[in-house]
């Protein structure tokens, strides 16, 4: 159903960026890569919430099937995460005429972030699986969710950027109707596939643990 | 073509192909499992004739 919900979400966002809304005042049809990048970054942000999320709950609770689950959103974070780098790189290369800018605190963040939640990869296959690397796991899924918000007021914060600024108090002024409804489209689609990712790396890893399981019990 | 539009299509076509290449790893990551799980009915066999033998 979520990939079905993607599919058809993403192909109608996609048709109306490029048939039904008007190309920008001054970005003009670069602009359409807005309504795949901004997505995709919103999106890599809630996978990483997500993760956080059950990360606590594995915390909280000493349930391990979290555990699996905060891997799985990390996993589909990262990939967002690489996909938010790759569209902003060659939105920054039309538009700024540079695939990528060190002066810029939102992209730097936004890198760290990557960095950060890749690592993850290296520190949980750096412990025997069990209960100790469960709750390290969670507990750096955890630190790095602090990391977001951050990233995210970083562009408001600072001053003399050049990466745009949409989603203030004074959205309703920088986009317009046609825009705002096929970037909720987008949107929508974007955390759908997410969803659709995360249920089926999650039924994945579950098989594999299963067979693993079965594995061992025969012989 | 202008190059806004070639490099609007090469965004979209990037994300397009990541979620192509994850199909294609998620194909292989299934037909390892179903290899798997038909050694495991194989293994899963032979103890039960070892048993009844």
């Amino acid at each position: 159903v979520l990939a079905a919900a993607a599919a058809g979400l993403l192909l109608l966002g996609i048709s109306l960026a490029f048939y039904w809304v008007p190309n920008a005042p001054i970005e003009g049809f670069r602009q359409r890569i807005f309504y795949l990048h901004v997505p995709v970054a919103l999106t890599a942000y809630a996978s990483f919430f997500w993760a956080a999320w059950k990360a606590l709950r594995l915390l909280w609770t000493r349930d391990q099937r979290y555990d699996l689950e905060s891997y799985t959103a990390v996993h589909v974070g990262v990939i967002f995460g690489v996909l938010t780098l790759v569209t902003g790189s060659i939105w920054a290369r039309t538009s700024w005429g540079v695939w990528w800018t060190w002066s810029e605190r939102q992209l730097v963040l936004f890198l760290v972030l990557f960095l950060f939640y890749s690592a993850y990869f290296m520190l949980r296959y750096s412990v025997d699986p069990g209960p100790r690397r469960a709750s390290m796991s969670a507990v750096y899924a955890l630190f790095g969710v602090v990391l977001i918000p951050v990233s995210f007021l970083a562009i408001r914060l600072a001053e003399g950027l050049i990466h745009p600024v949409v989603f203030t108090h004074e959205v309703g002024d920088k986009l317009s109707a046609s825009q705002l409804v096929t970037f909720g489209i987008c949107f929508a689609g974007m955390l759908a596939l997410a969803g659709a990712l995360y249920v089926n790396e999650l039924t994945g890893k579950r098989l594999d643990e299963r067979v693993s399981e079965l594995r061992e019990a025969l012989s | 073509v202008t190059s806004a539009e070639r490099y609007v299509t090469a965004a979209y076509l990037v994300v397009l192909a990541v979620v192509l290449a994850y199909v294609v790893i998620y194909a292989f990551k299934l037909s390892r499992l179903e290899r798997e799980v038909g050694e495991l009915a194989e293994l899963a066999r032979r103890k039960k004739e070892e048993v009844a033998g």
